[in-house]
């Protein structure tokens, strides 16, 4: 009646650690190249682009003529000496970045610390839900634009307005998801965790802040792209720097290749941080990998 | 006469195991090792479900006894209550009539003094085997760290789950899943353990297997266990008390002492006395199928169908 290993199957998962996890990325990285995926989305962004200078650069259809070409866009984006004074090599363009960068974290670590522990403790506590998910519900459909007013007339200067309406929209949708997070956890662990001897502290810490966090980081990519979104319509209000301010006072100077290329800026610091909000939960969220790299 | 060697045995375990403890550890240990063995009394309990004309009897005057430190198997027919039994004696429901008393008082609010271990796996998705298994002794706060955490290795050695200590539920198997939360359960020490059919929806190999490891985990502490199943090899296998249910409302409607030998071993299965338990307990089931027959249960039909299959095989076995 011993124990004999090799009785039972299981999977191949004993740790050897570092050296595979390394060689794992490699393979992947390897294998990008060898998939079909990775030619056809290139040949979409080719083809996107090769549409639109087939619309604005060679045919210059009617509604099409006053639309910046990637040419020209690209040209002034790369040029040394830019004629709108935007490009790579223009200070004047990262300030741009930095500014509405700074905003983001700031609206968005805002959202963060206040909307996970208002989430978490309404959907720990039935009775603070029942007071305040009203509220919420009423809230969150107004669109951030809707509270541009009160935001001006509530905060004082330039700033505060603008990370306020970056800030509600990612609160809302960061309370949201964290308390569908709590709801979705199993109840089946709370019973476990009771008669283990849990105290209600150990319960919170242990059982529904880790189970909800998948939802959170869910939570967090909605709200950080919710965020963008109000920034920049505030920016586009009122502003002295910013992407958002960057577009629509191209837009007034005419200065339309500026336009184009402050919105490709957004979507790619966009996405950077996208990919940051993920690559952090997937840092804390190992337990949800099946296999061990 | 019969009697005395069930009693005598799990007595000798005990002794045995009270003298490692003091040779390697610590007297809060011997404390907390004397917990795990309570004596639960359950007297006519009852609960209904719905009102009025929808009232519906789960549990009607069921009682029964989990001596000190002795494995006591329930078996019944699906859909007799079983579970709801479970989760009235873990605190989880309230019973409706009747009282169930650990040690003379009478049970509450679910705690560590009555662990349950349920069908489904509950093991915490984020933590590691080893972090799942020190949970219960971790917030209880009555050991230091490097004790629990020895205990633990010790408990996991012995299901042979040493090797996967650091790893997630999602990385384990199902028999190893399982077998991590009978250990989960067990370093706790409670005076009842109540395992809710904890081996059903595993293959009949790594059940088998599983058995087994469960034997010896049993057999290291000896501690009170109801144990819930439907499986009656299962149950005959384990049984130092052998209770058969009536199909709903669920009561008790025989105790069966099982006159085996410790620790069991998979030859005993076709043994003579084996034999005769289970003709003994099948026929009893068998009455409570055709019951449930009458009443048009449809699983009751699947059980007789397999009874009579069983019964022609064990007869010709016991020839």
């Amino acid at each position: 009646m011993e124990y004999d290993p090799a009785s039972e199957s299981a999977p191949d998962i004993s740790g050897r650690g570092r050296s595979r996890g390394f060689s794992a990325l490699r393979y992947k990285f390897e294998n990008l190249f060898k998939s079909r995926d990775l030619y056809l989305g290139l040949f979409g962004i080719i083809a996107f682009v090769g549409t639109w200078h087939l619309l604005t650069g060679v045919l210059t259809l009617p509604r099409f003529e006053k639309l910046p070409n990637p040419v020209a866009v690209l040209t002034e984006f790369t040029s040394r000496h830019p004629v709108f004074g935007t490009s790579i090599y223009a200070p004047q363009y990262y300030l741009h970045i930095l500014w509405s960068v700074w905003r983001i974290i700031e609206a968005f670590f805002l959202a963060t610390l206040l909307g996970v522990p208002i989430g978490l403790f309404m959907g720990w506590k039935k009775v603070f839900k029942d007071y305040t998910f009203p509220i919420l519900e009423m809230l969150r459909p107004i669109p951030v634009l809707a509270w541009v007013p009160l935001a001006i007339l509530m905060w004082p200067g330039r700033e505060a307005p603008i990370i306020f309406l970056a800030f509600l929209a990612s609160f809302f949708a960061t309370i949201l998801n964290t308390l569908l997070g709590v709801e979705s956890i199993d109840e089946s662990y709370f019973r476990a965790a009771r008669c283990l001897g849990s105290r209600p502290r150990h319960i919170f810490f242990r059982v529904v802040i880790p189970g909800a966090l998948p939802f959170i980081f869910t939570g967090l990519q909605i709200g950080m792209g919710v965020a963008w979104f109000s920034l920049v319509a505030a920016e586009m209000l009122s502003g002295e720097y910013g992407l958002g301010y960057l577009v629509w006072d191209s837009y007034v100077l005419i200065q339309y290749p500026v336009i184009i290329i402050a919105m490709v800026t957004m979507g790619v610091t966009g996405f950077l941080f996208s990919l940051l909000i993920r690559m952090v939960g997937n840092a804390l969220m190992r337990w949800t990998v099946r296999e061990a790299t | 006469m019969a009697d005395e060697g069930g009693i005598q045995e799990p007595r000798e375990t005990n002794r045995v195991w009270h003298k490692g403890l003091l040779n390697n550890q610590e007297k809060v240990a011997i404390e907390t090792a004397n917990e795990g063995s309570g004596k639960m009394i359950v007297d006519s309990l009852g609960k209904t479900y719905g009102s009025g004309p929808f009232r519906q009897y789960i549990l009607r005057d069921c009682s029964f006894v989990l001596e000190e430190q002795k494995l006591t198997i329930l078996i019944g027919p699906s859909g007799c209550g079983k579970s709801t039994l479970i989760n009235i004696l873990a605190g989880y429901e309230e019973a409706d009539s009747g009282t169930a008393t650990l040690d003379g008082a009478p049970v509450g609010e679910p705690n560590k003094d009555r662990l349950v271990v349920f069908q489904e796996t509950a093991l915490f998705p984020w933590m590691t085997t080893l972090g799942n298994v020190t949970y219960g002794p971790r917030v209880q706060r009555n050991r230091p760290k490097d004790e629990i955490e020895t205990e633990a290795l010790g408990l996991l050695e012995k299901v042979g789950l040493e090797e996967f200590r650091d790893k997630y539920p999602i990385q384990l198997s199902g028999g190893m899943q399982r077998r991590a939360e009978l250990v989960r359960a067990m370093i706790n020490n409670p005076r009842v353990m109540l395992l809710d059919e904890p081996f059903r929806g595993l293959d009949a190999m790594t059940r088998e297997l599983m058995q087994e490891h469960y034997v010896r985990l049993f057999e290291e502490r000896r501690q009170t266990t109801l144990f819930v199943t439907s499986e009656i090899d299962e149950a005959i296998f384990l049984a130092d008390t052998l209770l058969i249910m009536t199909n709903g409302p669920g009561r008790i409607k025989k105790s069966i002492p099982i006159d085996m030998p410790w620790p069991r071993t998979p030859d005993m299965l076709t043994s003579m006395e084996y034999l005769r338990y289970k003709e003994e307990a099948l026929d009893l089931l068998h009455e409570e199928a055709l019951k449930a027959f009458a009443a048009d249960n449809k699983i009751a039909a699947d059980f007789l169908e397999a009874y009579e299959a069983t019964k022609t095989e064990s007869v010709s076995a016991s020839r």
